[in-house]
């Protein structure tokens, strides 16, 4: 059997690491990657991200979703989607993303005022 | 609980005063904090210690259960024992996949239990002798447990809190199902009920040890206490365990083996006698009745596990580089 160490290095070498852009490391690489769960409940709500876990493909990361995370029907449908192809926002773009919209009270309903004799509206 | 004598780590390099103050006033204000969000080394550390910690814990204490699985005395008994079992083993994959998220990996936690640098609640290394003692694990034990964890489902770390909420959920079947079982023991034949009582007598003082050492003996809990990873003393906890489950031992017409129990109408609770702690440390370092077989038999499951996944980690690289060479 090849060792983790000799498969690894068959790869490009010039590869960038891949990283997890939801936490703070990059990706083992002596592991099974690390895949995302999102799971539709019951209700007709949308998919919801629930956590994660590690596998070795795709088939096997739903297979661990559904004993891991929907042990009483919490769902109907399950997303598996590997960590590091997830693009995430940054903790320090909070600002410029989502200040603009702080200023912009005209986009809520309550920004009008509606005679009360129109009734509802 | 779960996770027991947690230090603070507070080993904080030069690090800016003022992010800290800031840090601090998130915590105040309820906010949670997200792994990409900063958060000062200690903060980090003493999380990855104390999730680890309780990972471990829910990952040996399915040894003792799983023990009676095949000797559960029904079917349904067997099928409802089998389920509360998987179900720790889920409770432990919540909580890695949240200790992942600081920068940890899964390998590295495990190493670290096996190598004994980190460790698991205390209680897992009592031995469970008699079906009795399914009763007893569920409702001591898993209740034990539950008075810590509903209020750490408000802890400041957000994976940490969401992984709590989950178990949470389902921690009230396990408390439920152990409690069944010692109901229907004590309502049994004579020699059952001794079963029961013997069971109760066996794990009254460990699970009051779960709680911790008194907190005029833990100097270390302010600061977790400020950081939101300890929300509440152990004393406390101890002492609201020990008042919800005397009136249901009496239900049960079993004796609490502590003779200086009594009801103080002034405190409205219940004064009662502190476990040895002498034997609390000892088991802690090691010495307890099965430290060592919980031990052996985790390292065993690891090493024998390991052609799995050695094989399933080739298949994976094998894949992704396909991937990449079609890619290119
Ligand atoms: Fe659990
Ligand atoms: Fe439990």
């Amino acid at each position: 059997m090849t060792s983790p160490k000799d498969d690894s290095s068959s790869t490009n070498p010039q590869a960038p690491q891949p990283v997890n852009q939801l936490a703070n490391q990059p990706t083992s690489q002596n592991e099974w990657p690390l895949w995302e769960v999102f799971i539709r409940g019951q209700h007709g709500m949308s998919h919801r991200h629930f956590g994660s876990l590690h596998a070795a493909n795709a088939e096997m990361a739903i297979k661990n979703a559904r004993d891991v995370y929907t042990r009483r029907n919490e769902g109907v449908s399950i997303w598996v989607v590997q960590a590091n192809d997830i693009t995430a926002s940054s903790p320090s773009d909070k600002g410029p993303l989502y200040e603009p919209a702080e200023d912009k009270v005209y986009r809520h309903p309550s920004f009008y005022k509606i005679p009360d004799d129109i009734g509802a509206m | 609980m779960y996770a027991q004598l947690i230090k603070a780590d507070t080993s904080q390099r030069e690090e800016d005063a003022a992010r800290t103050q800031a840090f601090q006033r998130r915590i105040d204000a309820g906010e949670k904090i997200e792994p990409k969000d900063w958060m000062p080394e200690g903060y980090r550390r003493t999380l990855i210690r104390q999730i680890g910690q309780h990972a471990h814990s829910e990952i040996v204490g399915q040894l003792p259960e799983g023990n009676w699985i095949s000797r559960a005395p029904t079917l349904e008994r067997k099928t409802i024992l089998l389920a509360k079992v998987q179900d720790e083993a889920g409770h432990g994959l919540y909580l890695y996949c949240a200790a992942e998220t600081l920068g940890v990996s899964r390998d590295e936690m495990t190493e670290m239990l096996l190598d004994e640098r980190m460790k698991y609640s205390s209680i897992f290394n009592y031995p469970t002798l008699t079906w009795a003692d399914m009763g007893a694990v569920g409702w001591l034990v898993d209740g034990a447990a539950i008075m810590n964890q509903v209020p750490l489902q408000r802890t400041s770390y957000g994976p940490y809190a969401r992984a709590m909420i989950r178990i949470c959920k389902e921690e009230s079947f396990h408390q439920r199902q152990g409690f069944d079982i010692m109901n229907q023991l004590a309502k049994g034949t004579p020699a059952q009920k001794t079963m029961a009582q013997n069971a109760l007598d066996r794990f009254w003082y460990p699970a009051l040890m779960m709680f911790g050492p008194p907190d005029s003996d833990s100097v270390h809990s302010e600061q977790n206490m400020a950081w939101k990873i300890k929300m509440n003393g152990n004393d406390e906890l101890r002492q609201k365990f020990v008042d919800l489950t005397v009136p249901q031992a009496e239900y049960l017409g079993l004796t609490i083996p502590d003779e200086t129990l009594q009801w103080n109408e002034e405190k409205g609770g219940y004064d009662f006698a502190g476990p040895d702690w002498g034997e609390f440390f000892d088991v802690i370092k090691g010495n307890g009745p099965c430290n060592k077989e919980r031990l052996e038999a985790r390292r065993k499951a690891w090493e024998d596990g390991a052609w799995v996944r050695d094989g399933l980690l080739a298949h994976a690289k094998k894949k992704a580089r396909r991937a990449a060479q079609e890619a290119a």
